[in-house]
């Protein structure tokens, strides 16, 4: 079971929860089960995020890995200039 | 997995002659306004004087009677846009309401620049003149005009209008709890005006577009894939038939990450049947592209006598222009990212506004937050009577600290780039009368993004690598230099070019400080896939495994010295490519992740006349954790072009909107920017703490050097004249009327 954790105002998406555990293998399989599990969470997920696997930035990787020890945040979709 | 491997580099490091530099300084590279083709027309825009109206009708008939006109397009020649695209097409052609002064509202296309211009005039517009606001604090106020109705996200707070669009927040721990812990509690409001990217070239484009709907398109972006898919989602088009191609650009920063005339240019080339060039003007793009954030922001900083921060709060309020944005959430995100806090909470709200839709401008709202957040230590050390270098290394953030933002950080070097400052002669000079010192740190996440790449050997043992990432910053040099290195050859013998949308897979622009990292690590890995095609064929050849067969020094060198084969370099490698089994190439496209994050520290003098409230900056130093140097001239000049436009944003530049709604300063003679004879050297110090997720080490520097000036300008400022300046641009008058009412 990986651990998300989700910060700040996302936090009224998955219920007030500031971390969730999750069975999940990569990002793909992450981004599929959030808005089953938390159907609130379905618009910002299509609209895009970012999501940070072990301190890295992930923005479309599908099959980056997630391990049971692997810190994840969700957070809003990282652009630049 | 680490991508890093340590290693000595020959190439990397040098101070190698740029490929496009006999170009520009002759005259002979080719911008945007500089593509032309036969028979091809001229493009003018008609755009709104009124800040918000209600457009009731358009009669063009005057206009298409006009000789020389081709073409006269309004919003109802462009179809319905893809989902998620209507903002991007009604921000290049105004549907039912004009939202902001300068919003285009028709277009013609005839033979010659006089005679669109003249069709333009008989262009008959009826508006019904709506209410307006251009303020971010009137915007937010309950009862102001509302801009979009229907915008306002799910999230946001009770108590505001419904121009509050978009709400997001951060953080850990229990401020509250902290503040209590405090020996000193500030709260402060800041604000900023919006500042334009400052591009030195117009947007321009010459654009064709058939029947059937194939097409051509020739324009300055940063990023031809996504100018290609924004006019096909605008105009209803298949990415295959529309080939973009970028030319050298004028700079970008950020602004030319999406699209303004580019679908407007293709609509009239489409009903003109002619290829149609539009440019345009200084006016123009002050009026209509995109301007950064205006900023309203509250903060509340704890400090203990000790120099450990005990907690932060930040409330932002950015000003988006007039179609919902996502900047606040990287004004909210980046705010307190230099520190390791225990308890830390950041809000930010984005504003809609009669202004032009906002745009990127290198590291997308973090210049305004860290000036915020800086400032407020800064303002809390002078209370306390701190060293702010010395509280800034107490509370810095390092490998394994959990950041503001959520993410735990891996290696960088922000504590290095604070050790530095201490070393610099400059941070131990004296200062003068009337002369102040400011510190200011600045963080920005970088990214990599889908990339793709192509190297080939040629039969000469030279080799060319095809990309399609416009070169703003040299990441053509920097990119051949990569490549000479993993050969082991001498750079001027690869030669890399940029290619269009219809020769090369998809790549998100040049935005993100993405490139050198990105495209780099793609090229570093088309070549180690040919240099293994090489192995499998000279093993062949040579009778041995290919693990027989090593890359050392710039050639291929067989481990079995009873066989007494010489080792063969690349010319002598390439010469016999179709014999060991045709071209000798290797294609590399992913989705290029593990970008490492980039702090920087600057440190800025300047002189206050106490008489009118003149600001110069008379010393400036900048100084950034760059993963691993490619090329070092460019890794200045981005740090030194970062200050410069950070001390833009903090003395000069400013929308100035007046009641009416409308730009008051649309030129470069009312909004200044600053020239080089404005500003002292700015010296470089680059610090190299390797990027783990890059082969070479590299990160990404080409945002984070404009994050930290504005608080070290309004740090440095605020300390000459003994008066804290809350607003910028610290403009003549704004630090006169302060120094006058302190």
């Amino acid at each position: 079971m990986a651990h998300i954790q989700i910060f700040g105002s996302l936090r009224d998406l998955f219920d007030g929860q500031a971390a969730i555990e999750m069975d999940v293998r990569n990002l793909r399989d992450l981004l599929t089960k959030l808005p089953q599990a938390y159907p609130d969470c379905a618009e910002e997920i299509e609209e895009g995020v970012s999501v940070s696997i072990d301190g890295k930035i992930i923005n479309d990787d599908w099959f980056r890995p997630i391990h049971a020890d692997s810190e994840v945040v969700v957070l809003p979709r990282i652009v630049g200039g | 997995m680490s991508e890093y491997q340590a290693r000595e580099f020959k190439v990397l490091g040098q101070r190698l002659k740029r490929p496009d530099g006999f170009d520009k300084v002759t005259g002979r590279a080719r911008y945007g306004a500089d593509v032309e083709a036969a028979g091809m027309l001229h493009g003018r825009i008609l755009r709104s004087p009124h800040a918000h109206a209600r457009i009731v009708s358009i009669d063009t008939s005057a206009a298409e009677a006009l000789n020389g006109v081709k073409a006269v397009i309004t919003r109802a020649d462009f179809p319905q846009a893809a989902k998620g695209y209507e903002d991007i097409q009604d921000n290049c052609m105004a549907g039912e309401r004009a939202l902001y002064d300068g919003h285009a509202v028709a277009a013609v296309a005839a033979t010659s620049k006089r005679i669109a211009k003249q069709a333009l005039k008989l262009i008959k517009v009826e508006y019904e003149v709506l209410p307006h606001v251009t303020g971010v604090e009137q915007a937010i106020a309950p009862g102001a005009p509302i801009v979009q109705p229907g915008k306002v996200s799910k999230r946001v707070p009770e108590g505001f209008s419904d121009n509050v669009v978009r709400y997001t927040s951060f953080g850990h721990g229990d401020v509250e709890a902290g503040f209590a812990k405090a020996d000193a509690v500030i709260e402060r409001e800041y604000r900023t005006e919006a500042s334009h990217q400052g591009y030195i070239e117009p947007h321009a484009c010459l654009a064709t577009l058939d029947e059937d709907g194939r097409g051509d398109l020739w324009v300055c972006t940063q990023g031809h894939y996504f100018i290609r898919d924004m006019s096909c989602a605008v105009l209803g088009l298949e990415s295959a038939n529309l080939r973009v191609t970028a030319s050298e650009i004028g700079g970008g920063f950020g602004g030319k990450t999406t699209v303004f005339v580019e679908p407007v240019a293709l609509a009239l080339a489409k009903k003109s049947g002619h290829a149609v060039k539009l440019v345009m003007t200084r006016e123009e793009v002050l009026r209509a592209t995109g301007p950064t954030v205006s900023t309203y922001m509250q903060v509340k900083l704890g400090l203990n006598k000790d120099g450990i921060i005990t907690a932060a709060y930040a409330r932002l309020f950015y000003q988006a222009g007039a179609y919902k944005q996502g900047t606040a959430d990287f004004g909210a995100m980046p705010a307190f990212a230099p520190y390791e806090l225990e308890n830390v909470h950041t809000e930010g709200l984005d504003v809609i506004t009669n202004r032009p839709r906002t745009a990127s401008y290198r590291a997308p709202g973090a210049p305004t937050a860290c000036y915020a957040a800086e400032s407020a230590i800064d303002e809390a050390c002078l209370e306390l009577g701190l060293d702010p270098l010395e509280v800034r290394l107490k509370n810095a953030a390092k490998e394994g600290t959990k950041s503001s933002y959520g993410p735990t950080y891996q290696d960088h070097g922000l504590i290095q780039c604070l050790e530095a400052v201490k070393d610099t002669e400059h941070w131990n000079a004296p200062l003068a009368a009337n002369q102040g010192r400011g510190l200011a740190a600045g963080f920005w996440f970088n990214f990599g993004g889908e990339t793709s790449v192509s190297v080939f050997l040629n039969t000469d043992g030279s080799v060319t690598v095809t990309e399609a990432n416009p070169d703003i910053g040299g990441s053509r040099a920097s990119i051949s230099m990569m490549v000479a290195e993993e050969f082991g050859i001498n750079y001027e013998q690869v030669r890399t070019t940029v290619t269009d949308t219809g020769s090369m897979g998809q790549n998100e622009p040049t935005h993100g400080s993405r490139v050198t990292f990105a495209v780099g690590m793609a090229a570093i890995k088309a070549s180690r896939e040919i240099k293994a095609d090489i192995q499998q064929r000279l093993a062949k050849m040579w009778d041995v495994s290919a693990d027989q067969v090593i890359w050392q020094d710039g050639k291929a060198h067989c481990t079995d010295n009873s066989k007494g084969i010489e080792p063969m370099s690349l010319p002598e490698i390439g010469a016999i490519a179709n014999n060991t089994g045709g071209p000798i190439g290797a294609h590399h496209g992913a989705n290029m992740e593990g970008a490492g994050v980039a702090f920087g520290v600057h440190i800025c003098d300047t002189e206050v006349d106490p008489e009118t409230g003149f600001v110069s900056v008379k010393r400036y130093t900048a100084i950034q954790d760059a993963g691993k140097m490619i090329q070092p001239d460019y890794v200045e000049g981005q740090l030194q072009g970062g200050a410069v436009q950070g001390i833009g944003w903090a003395l000069n530049e400013e929308y100035v909107y007046g009641d009416d709604g409308r730009l008051q300063n649309p030129g470069f003679l009312d909004y200044r920017i600053p020239v080089a004879s404005d500003m002292p050297m700015i010296d470089t110090v680059i610090v190299e703490v390797p990027n783990p997720g890059h082969p070479f080490g590299v990160r990404g520097v080409g945002e984070t050097p404009i994050v930290p000036p504005l608080a070290a300008v309004g740090n440095a400022v605020s300390r000459a004249t003994n008066v804290r300046l809350r607003h910028l641009p610290m403009s003549p008058p704004r630090v006169l009327a302060a120094i006058q009412s302190a």
